[in-house]
């Protein structure tokens, strides 16, 4: 079992879920090295061996909800409702949810610009979400982050980032104060694969491994950093294996498989907390669409597109619970109207908000204000003799 | 009264902050064991042990974020950087995100997190390891960057940045750390100072010499050698880069009329450009000469000690600037001119 350099237990035998997972992969379209959601994967179970019927409608509705949630930003964004750039979790919704199921919600996560989905399956409501999008006073941030920057203390979700690899070395840091003060929460830091290569990246994993710091880090492989694949940006592509190099723990998982992931993600925090020691995780998880929402993704080929339809985790685990009796497709539907209308109210609810008043320009420069510092707009005159 | 030196003085806040509050703790390289490549930690990791003085490996993008993420949660870290020339190296971390944090999430959370860094040229390191790149970060909204220029001042300002809610960029000089002066009291009782306020260190009514950090104190002599010659020169210590005091400044120029401001970085828009065009807009009707700038030349620094000696701002420089601005006042005569 090539895929984990944890030591005996954690690994499965080898492709026992390669069910659809394999079928779905990108494999024949020339990207040979890599790898197919569900190949060579210690997930050790088809979606839902590992979950009674309950949690596993749960898994489906919060991964239904971020597609809708995201299919409708898509939406309000050739509206023009939303500005900026807008990268959407599409193709990453079982990781997403697999992932935030792994931690409490004292546990602390840092992720990168591709946030929207995390943010929602850590307890934001889809409103405080989308009027961020929007850019309204509600929103998550207040309307000073978009969508690349949400953050809410009382989620612990500390931030997205927009600068590819910033966000690591912060969470190494919130790991290192976890430590410090006593507790026992987690640090997660979410990234994707092209940020494997960035010195950042390394710096912290070393210290993170140097100083025993209670921090997952994960790499969400979707194959691509915009158009550049893993296999074109990092040197050993089979990203886990990193860990190695720090003395961590690390291990590879199907990411279209929301129960493989949140068992491995489970493993990973468990290490950490209860060992304190870091650990890095890989997900195998193809985006469906472009980079962000305006990129048409004209790097891939027709198979390619067509092999990511079948890759879809969305439809992996409808079909898996209506297969086995747990959702019927008539509740699906009813689940879909539900979710549906829930995003279409955070729609509204964003829509109706208000702008940030003006007024409040220079209310975030400093936490700690400066008495006589210069608060002016350009148009403003400096000195009034 | 005691007369210690600007180390000392960083030694002992540092050492006060921490007995203060236990969420102070110190990381960089070379801090612990080593007791800090210019000895300003010296007894500290004896003293608080490797949880409150962390040596770091030499990341310096990665310590001094992980310093930041610290923040976030509550903690209050103090870095030291061996030198400004490597922060150069953090400089993501510091701008992107440090400075940043508060704004960009709506004011959620904020990074009190103090970077403590020595700069400056004179000892002949060569180009990559002499230069002052303060400009840098003094251009960036939500850092603070403040640049004592006395062991007192650097006391108080120390406090007051390890208090402050915001990221603080703390600039020292190599040329400043064995220089004395006195603390008007034992460093537990002295008063934070206040960051974003500027000091007139010397009242004077002829010429406004501005300076901060080695400048403030060379200003300073050179205003003593004005003194001599029946010139008032005011001094004008800028202490915080930004936030910056342009009201102490723009009152300063209209009380003298004329002003030389003095910085140890280069001079293409730099900090004293920056000054200058404060003085231009708010002081313009009051001035009867130019506002001249006395800077580094523009070059890498080189190692020979006659070309970096020539390369550095001086006294000299300074005084023939204030001299031929007095000059063209009418307040010096021409024959007194060097
Ligand atoms: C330091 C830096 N360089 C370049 C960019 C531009 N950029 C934004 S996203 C991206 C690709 C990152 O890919 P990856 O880490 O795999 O994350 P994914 O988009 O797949 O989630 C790039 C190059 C950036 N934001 N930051």
């Amino acid at each position: 079992m090539a895929e984990t350099t944890r030591s005996a237990g954690t690994a499965a035998p080898a492709r026992t879920s390669r069910t659809r997972g394999a079928k779905a992969s990108g494999r024949e379209t020339g990207r040979a090295a890599t790898p197919a959601p569900g190949a060579d994967v210690p997930a050790g179970s088809a979606s839902g061996s590992g979950a009674d019927a309950e949690t596993l409608i749960g898994y489906y509705r919060q991964m239904l909800l971020i597609r809708r949630f995201e299919e409708r930003a898509a939406r309000a964004y050739t509206e023009a409702k939303i500005g900026g750039y807008c990268h959407l979790n599409l193709g990453e919704e079982a990781t997403v949810v697999g992932l935030m199921a792994a931690l409490r919600p004292t546990d602390y996560l840092f992720t990168n610009y591709r946030e929207h989905g995390y943010a929602i399956a850590k307890g934001i409501t889809p409103d405080r979400v989308m009027a961020e999008l929007y850019g309204r006073s509600t929103g998550v941030s207040k309307g000073w982050g978009g969508s690349m920057h949400m953050f809410d203390k009382e989620a612990r979700l500390l931030g997205g980032y927009g600068i590819v690899g910033g966000q690591v070395p912060l969470a190494t840091g919130a790991a290192l104060a976890v430590g410090y003060k006593g507790g026992d929460d987690v640090v997660m830091c979410q990234m994707g694969d092209g940020t494997a290569a960035i010195g950042a990246f390394h710096e912290s994993l070393n210290i993170a491994g140097l100083w025993d710091l209670p921090a997952v880090f994960v790499v969400i492989n979707n194959g691509l950093g915009m158009g550049t694949t893993v296999e074109n940006s990092s040197a050993e592509p089979e990203l886990y294996k990193r860990g190695a190099a720090y003395r961590m723990e690390s291990a590879r998982v199907d990411g279209t498989d929301v129960v493989a992931v949140r068992d491995a993600a489970v493993l990973a925090v468990e290490k950490a907390r209860a060992d304190s020691r870091p650990y890095l995780l890989e997900t195998i998880s193809p985006r469906l669409k472009g980079h962000s929402v305006v990129d048409p993704a004209r790097y891939r080929s027709k198979e390619e597109r067509d092999a990511l339809k079948a890759a879809d985790p969305l439809a992996r685990i409808a079909l898996d619970l209506a297969e086995r009796g747990i959702l019927s497709h008539d509740a699906r539907d009813a689940l879909d109207a539900e979710v549906t209308a829930e995003v279409d109210a955070a729609a509204a609810f964003a829509d109706g908000s208000p702008a940030p008043d003006v007024s409040t320009l220079f209310d975030y420069t400093y936490a700690t204000p400066v008495p006589g510092e210069l608060r002016r707009l350009p148009a403003d005159p400096v000195f009034s003799s | 009264m005691a007369t210690v030196t600007y180390r000392q003085a960083l030694r002992d806040t540092l050492r006060a902050e921490m007995i203060r509050d236990e969420n102070v703790f110190l990381m960089g390289e070379e801090i612990g064991l080593f007791e800090g490549s210019y000895k300003i930690t010296e007894g500290l990791l004896k003293e608080f042990g490797p949880r409150r003085v962390r040596d770091t490996p030499i990341a310096e993008e990665g310590f001094v974020g992980a310093a930041i993420g610290a923040a976030m949660l509550g903690l209050r870290p103090v870095v030291e950087l061996m030198t400004i020339n490597f922060s150069l190296l953090a400089l993501d971390q510091i701008v992107n995100h440090a400075a940043k944090i508060y704004g960009m999430f709506g004011g959620q959370t904020s990074v009190p997190v103090v970077i403590r860094t020595p700069g400056g040229g004179g000892q002949q390191l060569g180009a990559t390891h002499s230069q002052n790149v303060e400009l840098f970060y003094s251009f960036i909204p939500g850092l603070k960057v403040v640049a004592p220029s006395t062991p007192a001042e650097a006391s108080a300002m120390l406090k007051a940045a390890i208090r402050d809610d915001d990221p603080v960029l703390f600039l020292e000089n190599l040329a400043l750390y064995n220089t004395k002066g006195e603390l008007p009291a034992g460093v537990e009782d002295l008063e934070p100072a206040q960051i974003g306020r500027a000091a007139v260190t010397r009242p004077g009514t002829d010429i406004t010499l501005i300076g901060y950090s080695r400048m403030a104190r060379v200003a300073a002599e050179v205003a003593e050698t004005l003194a001599a010659e029946g010139v008032s020169a005011e001094v004008v210590d800028l202490r915080s880069l930004r936030p910056l005091d342009r009201a102490t400044i723009v009152e300063s120029v209209r009380g003298t009329g004329c002003a030389v401001v003095a910085e140890d970085d280069w001079l293409t828009y730099g900090i004293g450009a920056e000054i200058a065009a404060t003085i231009q807009e708010g002081a313009f009707d009051w001035l009867d000469a130019p506002v001249r700038r006395v800077a580094m030349a523009e070059v890498p620094l080189p190692y020979a000690k006659s070309l970096e000696s020539a390369a550095l701002p001086s006294a000299e420089s300074l005084l023939t600037a204030a001299r031929d601005t007095l000059r063209a006042t009418g307040r010096l005569a021409l024959e007194t001119a060097s």
